[in-house]
C-alpha cells in the first residue's frame, strides 16, 4: 500500500508540472503585449520596454518557462500581481476561505440530498417514486445554473427580501450561492447513484445475499452500496474540482471576492500572475483530490490495492 | 402425483416475467417432491426455467419482472410460499441455502470470504459472538479444503474451483436441510468439476441433507441424483427415478439428450442432436411444446394439451405417444 | 453435447431479464447479416440496424417527448426567418424594456428589440455551438484514445499521460483559460469548449477499447493473423461508437450551458449577436426592474437542453443494455 501511495504522489507531482507547463503556455502565447494594455496607449517605446523588463516579459521564451517553473514549484512564489501589487499567493490564501466556504457548501448538500435520492430511486425502481425523481432531476440537470440562481435571487431577494442579493457579510449571504449552484449537481449525482445501484442490484453476489437471508435493508448497506459507491465517488470528486473551480461565475453573479472572481479578473487585466497563481492553484486542488479519491478507491476496492502492490502497473 | 408426507414438495408452480411487451413464460405448473437426504436431478436445456424453479423455492425471485403466478412449495410440513417475507428469510441461508452457477461473480468484491461467511452465520445466530463465528467460519473453509487461515483474503485472490467451494461453504455454513445446487460446477474446469462434485456429494452424505442439483450434463445426474426431473420449455416433462429414467426412457425429448452425448460403450459414430430450437418462450405453441422437434409427432400433438400421465409406478410422463422404443 | 450447447445459446437466456444477448448492435458489423436477413432484404443490414436502434430509442415515452420537443426547436430555429415578427436586430428606442405583450410575446429588451425574435435567431448559435463542440471534442477524443488503443505499449503510455497532464485542469477552468487566451467570438469559443473535452473522451475511448481487446474475439481475430487495422476499425471501433454517441449527445446540453457561462463572463459569443446566454446576460443588470430579459432565454436554454437530454438517455438505454431498466 505505502508503495502505491508513494508512486502516486510522484505521478501527482508529474502531473502538477506538466499543468505549470501548459498553464505558462497557455498565457505565453496568447496574442497581444500585456505591457502595452498595462500602461495604456499614450506612453513612450523606452517606457513599455522599461516595463517589460521589469515584468520580465523580455527575455527569451525558455528563460521565462524555466524561472516560472522554479519559481512556482521550488520557491513557491507565484509572483506578485501586475495590477495590484500584492504577491498572488498571500491574495489567493486570504480569499480562499469564501470560495472554500460555497464549494464545501455545495459538496455537503450534493452528497447530503443526490446520493440517498438516486438510491431511494433505484429502490422504487420502475414505480411512481423512481420516475417522479428522474423527471425531476432530467428537469434540474437541465437547467442552467447561472439561470437557476438568478431565479432565486428573483425570488428570495427582490421579492421576498428574505436573503441578500450579493456581496460578503454574515452566514447569510452564503445561503444563495451555495443552494441555487447546486440543483443540477444534486440531480446529477442522484441520477448516477440510481445507475449505480441498478448496476449492482443485478449482480449474482446480491442474489447470493438474499439467499443467505439477509434483509433488504442490509443488503443495500453491505453489499449494493459499497460497490455502487465507486463510480459516485470519481464523480464527485470531479464535481468537487469541478465546483471550486466553477466558482468564477458563481462569484461572478454574487458578487463574492472569492478565488474564481480573482481569476477573472485576473483576466480581464492580462495579469499573468494572477492567471498563473490562481490556475495553478486551481490545478494544484484538484490533483489532491484526485489524489485522495484514488487512495479512496485503493482502500475500498481490494483489487485496486492488488493491482498496485503486486507492482504492475502505476498511475491511474 | 406423490404423497404429501414428503419433506419437500412441489406443486405446480408456475412464473412469468415481463419483458417489454412480452410475457414470458418461464415456469409453467412444474411439481416434483424429494425425500430427506436424497438428491433430485434438474435437467434441461439452458433457459428451460431451471434457475427459475429453483429461485422460486427460495422465493428470492427478482419481482418485477418475474411474477409469481401459482402453485405451492412444502418444506418439511411448512408452506413457504405462504410465509411472510420476514419468517421466510429464516428460512433462506438457514434451512434452504443456494449454490450459485458462477462462483466469479456470485461474491462481493469487496468483502474478504470471511465476513461473507461470518454474515450468514451471523444472520440466522443473532446470538453468536464475533470470534465464534470466525472461528466456525475457519471450521467451514477448512472442511471445503481451503486453509482457514485464508479467510481474511477477497474473492479476488482465489482460483474459480476455491470460490466455488468458498460459495459452497457459504451455503452449508447453517446446516441446511436443503440445497439447490444450480450448475455449481458448470463454470469450473472439467477436472476441478469431480473434485467439486465429490466434495458437495459428501458433505451432503454427512449432514443428511436434500439437494436439488440443476444441471446440463446428464453424467452428473448419472453419478449424483436419485430421481430425476427432466425441464424443457418450463415443464416438466418425464419425472423419475434415475434408473427407471435412465433404462426406461419415455419421453423423447430426454431420449434425445441421451442421443446426443457421446458414449464410450456405444458403437454408434455418430451422435444425434435434437433437431431445431425450444420455443419462443412468449409465445408457447399449443399442445405439447416439443411436438415441432419431436420424430413421433402427430397432428394430434399440436392440438391437443398433454397432461402428466404415471405410466409406470413413480414414472411421470408428459407424452400422448410415450413411446418404448425409439 | 457440445453440439446441443451450441444450439441452445442462440436461444439461451431468456429466462433472466438481464441475459447477455441483447440485440446485434454490441456485437460488431458481423452480426448484421443475420440482422437484415431476419427483417427483409431490401435494405443493408447497417440500415436496418439504424432502423432498429432508432426504434428503440423512442420506446420510451421520456426519449418521445424529447424528440417531439426538439424537432419542434430545430423547426423553430430555422425557420426563424419566417416566424419571427421583428428583425433581432431591429432596434426601437421608444419601446425599450417592454414588458410581454401581444405585440412582443416576450417584451423588448433595453434597445427595444424584441426579445422572441432574438430567441428564435440565437437559438441557432447556441445549438450549433453545443452541437459543434461537443461533437469536435468527441470525435476529437476518439481520434486520440483509438490512435492510443491501436499503437498500445509506449505510444498509448505516452499518449494517456499526456491526457491525464491536460486534464489536470477540469473541463471548465481549461476552456476559461483557453477562451480567454483565444479571445471571444464564435470559433475561438468552439475550438476552446473541443479542445478541453478531448482528454476525456480520449480516456474513455481508450477505456473502451482497452476492455473490448481483452475479449476473445479479439484474441480469435488475432489468432489467424487479423491485420491489427483491421482489427482496430472492423472490430474495435464499432463498440466505441455507441457510448460515443451517448456521450456526445449528453456533453450537447452541458456545452449549451458552458456557451452561456462564457458569454456571461464576456468570454464566449459578444453582443450584440443574440446568442442565449449573451441574451441572458445582458438582462441580468435589470433584473429587479424587467426580470422577463432574464426569464425567458433561461427557459429557453433549459427547454432545449432538456430535449436533448431526454432524448440522451433514451440513446443510452437503446444502445447500452447493461444500463436499461
Amino acid at each position: 500500500m505505502w508503495k502505491y501511495i508513494v508512486k502516486r504522489l510522484l505521478w501527482s507531482i508529474v502531473i502538477m508540472v506538466g499543468a505549470g507547463i501548459i498553464i505558462f503556455l497557455l498565457t505565453y502565447f496568447t496574442p497581444g503585449d500585456p505591457a502595452a494594455q498595462l500602461i495604456g496607449s499614450d506612453a513612450s517605446a523606452a517606457d513599455l520596454a522599461a516595463l517589460r523588463a521589469k515584468l520580465g516579459i523580455d527575455k527569451p521564451f525558455l528563460q521565462q518557462l524555466v524561472t516560472f517553473l522554479y519559481n512556482s514549484f521550488i520557491k513557491w512564489d507565484w509572483g506578485t500581481s501586475w495590477t495590484y501589487n500584492e504577491p498572488v499567493m498571500s491574495t489567493i490564501l486570504s480569499r480562499l476561505p469564501r470560495t472554500a466556504i460555497i464549494g464545501v457548501g455545495q459538496m455537503i448538500l450534493t452528497v447530503a440530498i443526490g446520493i440517498p435520492l438516486g438510491i431511494f430511486a433505484a429502490r422504487h425502481q420502475g414505480h411512481w417514486q423512481d420516475y417522479g425523481v428522474l423527471g425531476v432531476c432530467m428537469v434540474l440537470v437541465s437547467l442552467p445554473d447561472m439561470w437557476v440562481a438568478l431565479m432565486f435571487v428573483l425570488l428570495f431577494s427582490l421579492q421576498l427580501h428574505w436573503l441578500p442579493a450579493y456581496g460578503i457579510g454574515g452566514p447569510q449571504y452564503y445561503i444563495l450561492p451555495i443552494v441555487s449552484g447546486v440543483m443540477g449537481g444534486i440531480a446529477g449525482q442522484a441520477r448516477l447513484m440510481r445507475s449505480g445501484m441498478l448496476e449492482v442490484i443485478h449482480s449474482d453476489f446480491v442474489t447470493t445475499a438474499r439467499a443467505k437471508g439477509q434483509s433488504e435493508d442490509l443488503i443495500v448497506r453491505k453489499h449494493i452500496l459499497p460497490n455502487a459507491l465507486m463510480p459516485v465517488i470519481t464523480m464527485l470528486g470531479g464535481s468537487l474540482a469541478l465546483v471550486v473551480c466553477g466558482s468564477a461565475i458563481v462569484e461572478r453573479l454574487f458578487s463574492i471576492p472569492g478565488v474564481g472572481l480573482y481569476l477573472l479578473d485576473g483576466i480581464s487585466y492580462r495579469d499573468y500572475p494572477i492567471i498563473r497563481g490562481c490556475t495553478l492553484f486551481f490545478a494544484t486542488f484538484s490533483a489532491l483530490v484526485y489524489l485522495l479519491l484514488d487512495l479512496v478507491y485503493a482502500w475500498i476496492d481490494p483489487r485496486i490495492k492488488a493491482q498496485y502492490t503486486s507492482g504492475k502497473k502505476s498511475g491511474r | 402425483m406423490a404423497e404429501k408426507n414428503q419433506f419437500l414438495s412441489v406443486r405446480g408452480i408456475t412464473v412469468e416475467y415481463t419483458q417489454g411487451k412480452n410475457i414470458v413464460h418461464a415456469v409453467n405448473d412444474v411439481s416434483f417432491d424429494l425425500e430427506k437426504g436424497k438428491t433430485l436431478g434438474l435437467v434441461g436445456e439452458t433457459g428451460a426455467g431451471k434457475t427459475t424453479i429453483a429461485k422460486t423455492i427460495l422465493r428470492i425471485l427478482p419481482v418485477p419482472p418475474a411474477r409469481f403466478k401459482g402453485g405451492e412449495v412444502w418444506l418439511d410440513g411448512q408452506n413457504l410460499t405462504a410465509l411472510s417475507e420476514e419468517d421466510m428469510r429464516k428460512v433462506r441461508g438457514n434451512r434452504i441455502a443456494m449454490i450459485f452457477q458462477d462462483p466469479m461473480t456470485a461474491l462481493n468484491p469487496l468483502m474478504t470470504v470471511g465476513d461473507q461467511i461470518v454474515e450468514v452465520l451471523q444472520i440466522h445466530n443473532p446470538h453468536m459472538k464475533m470470534e465464534e463465528a470466525v472461528n466456525r467460519t475457519k471450521e467451514l473453509l477448512e472442511m471445503v479444503g481451503i486453509v482457514g487461515e485464508r479467510y481474511k483474503e477477497y474473492p479476488h485472490q482465489f482460483s474459480g474451483g476455491m470460490k466455488q467451494r468458498v460459495v459452497i461453504a457459504m451455503a452449508l455454513a447453517c446446516s441446511p436441510d436443503l440445497i439447490l445446487a444450480d450448475e455449481p460446477t458448470t463454470a469450473l474446469d472439467v477436472t476441478i468439476q469431480a473434485q467439486v462434485l465429490d466434495l458437495i456429494k459428501e458433505l451432503q452424505a454427512k449432514q443428511n441433507t436434500s439437494m436439488i442439483l440443476i444441471t446440463h450434463d446428464l453424467g452428473v445426474v448419472a453419478e449424483t441424483c436419485d430421481s430425476v426431473a427432466v425441464v424443457y420449455a418450463g415443464e416438466v416433462v418425464e419425472y423419475a427415478s434415475k434408473e427407471d429414467l435412465f433404462r426406461r426412457t419415455k419421453h423423447p425429448y430426454t431420449k434425445g439428450l441421451f442421443n446426443s452425448i457421446p458414449s464410450l460403450t456405444g458403437d454408434e459414430t455418430r451422435l444425434t442432436p435434437i433437431p431445431g430450437l425450444p420455443p419462443d418462450p412468449t409465445h408457447l405453441p399449443e399442445g405439447c411444446r416439443f411436438a415441432k422437434r419431436c420424430p413421433y409427432a402427430t397432428k394430434e400433438c399440436f392440438r391437443t394439451e398433454v397432461p402428466m400421465k404415471e405410466v409406470a409406478p413413480g414414472h411421470y410422463c408428459k407424452c400422448l405417444k410415450e413411446t418404448e422404443e425409439g | 453435447m457440445a453440439e446441443k450447447d451450441l444450439n441452445l445459446e442462440k436461444k439461451g437466456g431468456h429466462h433472466g431479464p438481464h441475459g447477455e444477448d441483447h440485440g446485434p448492435h454490441k456485437k460488431g458489423p458481423h452480426h448484421g447479416g443475420h440482422h437484415g436477413e431476419h427483417h427483409g432484404r431490401h435494405y443493408s443490414p447497417a440500415f436496418n440496424n439504424f432502423m432498429e436502434t432508432f426504434r428503440r430509442v423512442f420506446i420510451s415515452p421520456s426519449a418521445k417527448l424529447g424528440g417531439i420537443m426538439f424537432v419542434i426547436v430545430v423547426l423553430l430555429l430555422v425557420f426563424a426567418p419566417v416566424i419571427a415578427p421583428y428583425k433581432p436586430t431591429e432596434v426601437n428606442l421608444k419601446n425599450t424594456f417592454a414588458t410581454p405583450s401581444l405585440a412582443h410575446l416576450c417584451g423588448t429588451d433595453k434597445l427595444g428589440r424584441d426579445i422572441f425574435s432574438r430567441l428564435l435567431y440565437g437559438g441557432r448559435y447556441s445549438l450549433a455551438l453545443g452541437l459543434t463542440a461537443a461533437i469536435v471534442g468527441s470525435v476529437g477524443g476518439v481520434i486520440v484514445g483509438s490512435i492510443a488503443g491501436y499503437f498500445g505499449g509506449k505510444v498509448e503510455d505516452l499518449i494517456m499521460r499526456f491526457c491525464d497532464i491536460w486534464g489536470a485542469l477540469p473541463g471548465s477552468l481549461m476552456t476559461l483559460l483557453l477562451a480567454a487566451s483565444f479571445g471571444a467570438g464564435l470559433w475561438q469559443t468552439i475550438v476552446s469548449l473541443s479542445i478541453s473535452a478531448i482528454p476525456n473522451g480520449a480516456r474513455m475511448t481508450r477505456g473502451q477499447i482497452l476492455g473490448e481487446r481483452g475479449k476473445e474475439y479479439v484474441e480469435a481475430a488475432e489468432s489467424f493473423n487479423c491485420p491489427k487495422r483491421v482489427i482496430m476499425f472492423r472490430h474495435l471501433l464499432p463498440n466505441v461508437i455507441s457510448p460515443t454517441i451517448v456521450n456526445t449527445t449528453m456533453k450537447i446540453g452541458g456545452s449549451i450551458t458552458m456557451v452561456a457561462g462564457l458569454s456571461y463572463l464576456g468570454l464566449g459569443i459578444q453582443p450584440p449577436t443574440p446568442e442565449w446566454g449573451a441574451m441572458l446576460s445582458d438582462g441580468i443588470s435589470y433584473i429587479s426592474a424587467y426580470p422577463h430579459m432574464v426569464i425567458f432565454p433561461g427557459i429557453a436554454i433549459a427547454i432545449c437542453v432538456l430535449s436533448i437530454n431526454l432524448m440522451g438517455d433514451g440513446l443510452r438505454d437503446a444502445l447500452d443494455p447493461k444500463m436499461r431498466s
